[in-house]
């Protein structure tokens, strides 16, 4: 059965877990470097991005993290987007870099914008109801990433190669077809290294 | 159709904090050595409260200059607090832009028989509780968030234990009961129906739970995990402590990794002095916070 891990360092875990669970694969909460070992693949949640990068450099994850991510597939979803992007708006240094994008954080504004809004995803569903909380988006892709949905001229979901990334959180809601599109991902890459 | 202010944005935000730690600072300095210490979120007041304890007095919402001086300071988000019941108090740090809002027993009251209508805010709110009936009615009001209310500002894990350990045994039982019980369960708890019933089929809360009121040290934070909160306030217990930066990446790091306890060994030594604490017996009965609201 196809394993796939959620960073468990902080943030909404247990959504992912579950959404995974529904979407046909197995899944387990990775909180130490070890527990990477058997994975077929990452998924990186929300929660605070700040936070998360200081508990990655204190239990030295960034280079484990970079190594998994040259073969296996990783899914990150609002901060976990933040920790793929290559560059950050504002910020002179970015996170795994995994992702020719550049992201701004915050960029729909503070808590009370936060908002739920219908998605098209290129792939996925014409009506995805994606959930956006102090959100940040894709402000431009390099040549590599496939555009996958736009919301008001901003890009919030992306994909170059096997990486994938949102900008809100399927994980919080019932519909677990962007989690079904990632477990896919995770297959088609398996039986390529197998 | 662009949508704010729903249950599930308001809900979501408060998912997003799990397994962090929430930082009470009173200016942009603290917030900032919070932010680089790892806090998932800042509460901006006036004073901690150990010192509005100290203080005496009536405690009210914080000077919307230190509000601000915090927004302006970090990036992640911030919460502040208002008075239980003070409508304008939250409607001011709704249009000020707080991420969060605590209706909190740690300032004085405004009203001593109602709590807010939360459900009319745009902003999601955190509430106290000591009981399941107390976090029903809360998230009946539309609390997004739960926290125990312990007893602030002590430095004492003793009541918030309490308060944890009194939720959790109360969802079990919950949990546990027949569907034809369930009414005069909630009677006998004060807690709406429909929401006992709704935790009783998911076995937990339908919002997150944080531990809060007494976290001094690392392992006093990892304890609460152990009981089952979903984070951890820290009120006074950071910057009344003897090195505040080393106790906050510490506190940090023992509620992500709460079952480590070698790993919460290394991060308790040297830490230096906690907060000075207080026996919870000393108190008068005026001097309890927790016993604000019902």
């Amino acid at each position: 059965m196809t394993k796939i891990g959620v960073l468990a360092l902080q943030g909404a875990v247990r959504e992912h877990i579950k959404a995974l669970q529904e979407s046909g694969a197995e899944a387990v909460g990775v909180k130490r470097i070890d527990e990477l070992n058997d994975l077929d693949g990452l998924v990186i949640p929300g929660g605070e991005s700040t936070a998360m990068r200081r508990l990655i450099d204190k239990y030295e994850f960034l280079e484990p993290l970079k190594a998994f991510a040259k073969e296996k597939p990783v899914f990150g979803t609002c901060a976990g987007l933040i920790l793929m992007a290559k560059t950050i708006q504002g910020q002179d240094t970015a996170h795994l870099e995994l992702i020719d994008m550049t992201v701004e954080r915050n960029a729909f504004g503070r808590q009370k914008d936060s908002f739920e809004a219908e998605l098209q995803i290129k792939g996925v569903g014409e009506d995805v109801n994606g959930v956006f909380i102090r959100a940040p988006y894709i402000v431009n892709v390099g040549k590599d990433v496939e555009v996958l949905s736009v919301h008001n001229d901003r890009i919030v979901a992306a994909r170059q190669g096997h990486f994938l990334c949102a900008a809100f959180h399927p994980e919080l809601t019932d519909d677990y077809r962007l989690h079904q599109f990632f477990v896919q991902m995770v297959n088609e890459t398996k039986k390529v290294i197998a | 159709m662009l949508k704010t202010g729903t249950d599930r944005v308001k809900r979501g935000m408060a998912e997003m904090q799990k397994g962090g730690v929430i930082m009470d600072v009173i200016n942009a300095e603290q917030a900032k050595i919070a932010e680089a210490s790892g806090a998932v979120a800042v509460m901006a007041l006036e004073r901690v409260p150990a010192d509005i304890r100290a203080a005496g007095g009536v405690a009210r919402m914080a000077d919307p200059t230190i509000v601000e001086e915090v927004l302006n300071a970090v990036s992640i988000p911030v919460m502040a607090k208002a008075r239980i019941g003070h409508i304008v108090e939250a409607r001011v740090l709704e249009s000020m832009g707080v991420d969060y809002l605590d209706e909190s027993e740690v300032l004085t009251p405004a009203d001593e028989v109602f709590h807010l209508n939360k459900r009319d805010f745009t902003v999601p709110f955190v509430c106290g509780a000591r009981d399941l009936g107390e976090a029903s009615r809360r998230i009946g009001e539309g609390a997004s968030m739960i926290r125990t209310k312990g007893e602030p500002g002590t430095g004492n894990i003793v009541e918030a234990v309490r308060h944890m350990r009194m939720i959790q045994g109360q969802i079990r039982k919950v949990s546990a009961m027949s569907e034809d019980e369930l009414m005069t369960e909630a009677k006998n708890l004060g807690a709406p129906y429909e929401i006992l019933l709704q935790i009783k089929k998911d076995g937990r809360l339908p919002v997150v739970n944080f531990a809060a009121g007494g976290v001094a040290t690392p392992a006093d934070a990892a304890l609460m995990m152990e009981l089952g909160a979903d984070g951890v306030f820290v009120g006074s217990g950071i910057f009344k402590s003897a090195n505040p930066e080393k106790f906050a990446r510490a506190i940090v790091e023992a509620t992500t990794h709460y079952r480590d306890y070698e790993l919460i060994a290394e991060l308790s030594k040297g830490l230096g002095t906690a907060m000075k604490g207080i026996d919870i017996s000393t108190l008068l009965p005026g001097d309890r916070m927790q016993d604000r609201g019902w």
